[in-house]
């Protein structure tokens, strides 16, 4: 057990209240929109953190501060990593495999969303050994497309939702936004949390409001919680956000939406990085992470796989548990492995525009 | 996903640094007035690298005719260097300067071949504060009445100095910058283990077109360093090295009128309040004991952890010690390289398994040591008291010695119960506690939140068995002036 199994060791005696037991899915299934009742989190070693607003504070106040020039220099060492040859190889396939492909425009058409879909189960037409991406990621009312594209290949489809970007709607329609998702077929729900809420210090209605979210997605799509972590702009503020996604129940933390000037960093996705390998030791539960928006060339994916790898470790190293938010980048990638091929660069017009 | 899953899933391809950038001959004479010249007796010696006991060169060894020879020259040159406006010899170091920032990727590969640390500090922590170094004292060489020594400070005269092997050339940098700038002229002599460097800054003081005389390097061994600096003709003595060998200097000196500055061992304590940023204080204490192996004068060799937090820090502090990659030097992954000589190695070796039978507990991370060339694995000793001999002397190895303290008292207190005062760190988020510590910590270099962190404007310098004198900075002016 790690640092965190102490602070919750610590923290216990503090906690007055008793440990809730977890709703069953079908105590809130029927009800509607926004009178989900209190929510109730999942069940692990820190549930009695988030008993109460002070108490659920108090910890997220415990939590060890994080010094700013120190971890961006861990970060800028890591990126110093010289990746060559058989691992660059294995690196650029891995990136590909983790690519959330995404569009997120109020241009986006069936159209656009179908040929996104074919991108993502072949990247690279010329060269079918090309892992399929992760996921093509889109809004809501275009999910059914891109289910229809992606159908019978295992890519994903994510939806964005909860009034992503801002997340600035009352929660009935937040959840209505995600299970429209979710009965369009979406596999992943992207939730944005309400930073409003988090910068003026009420945890707690983030955490619930994480907690219903992921309730209303059910048992089979998986939550990602989008931080905004340029809103929140203090590391300690990203480390808390990331414990009360993980504590509410996330199974990916994500840093942005990518419609905000400072989006996925080394500094913030190391942090990140952190929070899930610090939080699998205390509860045991592992927590996936995806930085989003920014990331546009092989050389910056292959950085962050790199602090994957001396962060959290290479349990992480799947596209199960890590992920890239991005759209761009894919042809890099593609013209990369081009290159490891052949030894020389194509260019943009040998890869295919989406 | 597609792939197949290895057994260890990202492995670092080899991802060497070329040798082909430096041409290294196979053999070097003295530097003397100029020149390169063999050494008068005919002497010679070996340098070779440590991570593979490759011999590198053979190097001329300066004997006590040398060292006369090279005092003389520096003496005849001294009168029209000091002479000089100092806004012209600024023109000559920032040359300097420049040359090191143009040649820095070939003078880190050979100071990484030739003391065996990773390319990665040579290339991004050594080389660049060489030249940042040069480039300060550069600036200060015409504003010296500016410096708070009184109008038209005078300078010495001829400086004998002698360094180390760890930084070779930024010692030689820390060594050379003031006492040029100030209008000195020096004699060298680099470790003899690591020649190299500093027979290739006198092939850029040439480049630059440096007058002659003004700058002269005499490898060899402590003979020829006890040598240098008993020259009756030497103004000025600057020494980076062992406490052993500054005592002898300080003896040997003793009743004339050379000035001297040493710069000796260390013990460096870094404090871990339990209020500290976690993962940076881990990422400072790694960086703190195992940058250069350990092998820094102003190691942090010393963890003073809080007893609330020890089992975590540790447990964290030993994760990310399983994640050092150890191994080819010139490899650019490689975190941990060759231990500088076979003799140090015996040395750690040595200490080490005195921690052992004393009752600390030693731990490594698994790793394998390549089968040539000096190698220690990263070492963590806990169960340290004050009373274990790996407490108190300086190990100059990657070991570090971990104790506990309990309040801030106690941490202050282990902290100066050592016969060195060279650093310190400090970790803590409380502003108040940095500045209340720093101020009662007896140590040169107080660190709060970082560690070995570098900067030429910065004066360096110990209390007690560390030394006395400052190095780098305004300060760092004083030593090679008539002050």
């Amino acid at each position: 057990m790690g640092v965190y199994s102490c602070y919750a060791r610590r923290y216990a005696p503090l906690v007055t209240m008793p440990i809730t037991a977890p709703a069953s899915p079908a105590d809130s299934a029927g009800g509607p929109p926004g009178t989900t009742g209190p929510a109730v989190g999942p069940a692990h070693a820190l549930a009695d953190v988030t008993a109460s607003d002070s108490a659920l504070r108090r910890f997220l106040h415990g939590l060890p501060g994080v010094d700013a020039v120190g971890l961006e220099a861990r970060a800028a060492s890591l990126g110093t990593r010289s990746i060559k040859t058989t691992a660059k190889a294995y690196a650029i396939d891995l990136a590909i495999s983790m690519i959330d492909l995404t569009t997120l425009e109020g241009a986006d058409t069936p159209g656009k969303v179908r040929a996104l879909g074919a991108k993502a189960v072949h990247p690279d037409p010329t060269d079918r050994t090309t892992p399929q991406v992760a996921a093509v990621c889109v809004y809501p009312d275009m999910v059914a497309t891109a289910k229809e594209a992606v159908a019978g290949s295992g890519v994903k489809v994510a939806s964005v939702a909860t009034a992503f970007p801002a997340g600035r709607a009352p929660l009935g329609v937040k959840l209505a936004d995600v299970r429209e998702a979710v009965a369009a077929g979406a596999d992943e729900i992207d939730m944005v949390i309400d930073r409003g809420a988090f910068l003026s210090g009420r945890y707690l209605k983030v955490y619930d409001e994480i907690v219903a979210v992921k309730e209303a997605c059910g048992t089979d799509a998986r939550l990602k919680v989008i931080f905004e972590t340029g809103e929140l702009a203090t590391y300690d503020n990203i480390r808390r956000a990331s414990w009360i996604g993980m504590l509410a129940g996330a199974d990916f933390i994500k840093t942005s939406t990518g419609k905000v000037a400072v989006n996925a960093t080394p500094a913030n996705t190391l942090l990140m990085l952190e929070a899930v390998r610090d939080f699998r030791a205390a509860t045991g539960v592992q927590v996936g992470v995806k930085p989003a928006g920014g990331i546009r060339t092989s050389k910056d994916a292959i950085k962050f796989l790199v602090l994957v790898n001396e962060t959290a470790g290479e349990d992480w190293l799947d596209n199960h548990w890590f992920r890239f938010g991005a759209s761009s980048l894919l042809n890099d990638l593609l013209m990369q492995r081009q290159k490891l091929a052949t030894g020389r660069y194509s260019g943009p017009d040998y890869v295919t525009v989406d | 996903m597609t792939m197949d899953k290895q057994s260890s899933l990202f492995e670092y391809a080899p991802a060497p640094e070329s040798r082909s950038v430096v041409d290294i001959a196979a053999s070097y004479g003295l530097f003397i007035d100029g020149e390169f010249a063999e050494a008068a007796d005919g002497k010679v010696f070996k340098t070779v690298s440590p991570s593979t006991e490759e011999v590198l060169s053979e190097v001329a060894q300066a004997g006590e005719a040398d060292v006369d020879r090279a005092v003389k020259a520096a003496r005849k040159a001294f009168e029209k260097w000091s002479a000089l406006p100092g806004s012209e010899r600024a023109k000559y170091l920032f040359r300097i300067a420049r040359i090191i920032q143009e040649r820095s990727r070939e003078l880190a590969v050979l100071e990484t071949l030739d003391n065996g640390k990773p390319i990665k500090e040579t290339r991004d922590a050594d080389l660049p504060l060489v030249a940042a170094h040069f480039f300060y004292y550069a600036g200060w060489a015409d504003k010296l009445d500016y410096a708070g020594y009184g109008p038209n400070p005078r300078p010495l005269g001829v400086a004998g100095q002698v360094i180390p092997w760890n930084f070779p050339l930024l010692m030689l940098a820390w060594k050379i910058a003031p006492a040029l700038a100030t209008g000195n002229t020096v004699v060298l002599k680099p470790a003899e283990t690591t020649p190299l460097s500093a027979l290739f800054f006198a092939d850029i003081c040439r480049q630059a077109g440096l007058p002659k005389g003004v700058v002269n390097i005499l490898p060899g061994y402590g003979d020829t360093g006890a040598a240098l600096v008993a020259h009756p003709d030497v103004d000025k003595v600057a020494f980076t090295g062992s406490t052993a060998v500054g005592k002898e200097i300080a003896r040997a000196l003793a009743g004339t009128r050379k000035k001297l500055t040493l710069e000796l061992g260390g013990k460096g304590a870094n404090i871990v309040f339990d209020d500290a940023p976690i993962d940076q204080a881990v990422e400072g204490i790694v960086t703190g004991i195992f940058f250069n192996q350990g092998q820094v004068c102003c190691a942090g060799s010393r963890l003073l952890v809080q007893e609330s937090i020890q089992e975590e820090l540790l447990e964290s502090l030993k994760r990310r010690l399983s994640t050092l990659r150890l191994g080819d030097p010139l490899d650019k992954n490689t975190d941990i390289g060759a231990i500088n000589s076979a003799e140090q190695l015996a040395r750690i070796t040595a200490l080490a398994e005195q921690g052992e039978a004393e009752g600390a507990e030693r731990w490594s991370p698994a790793c394998e040591l390549p089968s040539s060339g000096y190698w220690f694995a990263p070492t963590l000793f806990t169960n340290v008291t004050q009373a274990h001999t790996i407490a108190r002397d300086e190990i100059f190895g990657p070991v570090l010695s971990v104790l506990t303290f309990r309040t801030p008292e106690e941490a202050v207190a282990k902290a100066n119960n050592t016969q060195y005062g060279l650093s310190a760190g400090i970790w803590t988020e409380k502003g108040s506690r940095i500045l209340a510590v720093a101020d009662r910590l007896r140590a040169g270099v107080v660190w709060a939140n970082t560690f070995n962190k570098f900067d030429p404007t910065s004066p360096f310098g110990g209390y007690k068995e560390s030394g006395f004198g400052r190095e780098g900075g305004r300060h760092g002016l004083e030593a090679y002036l008539d002050v």
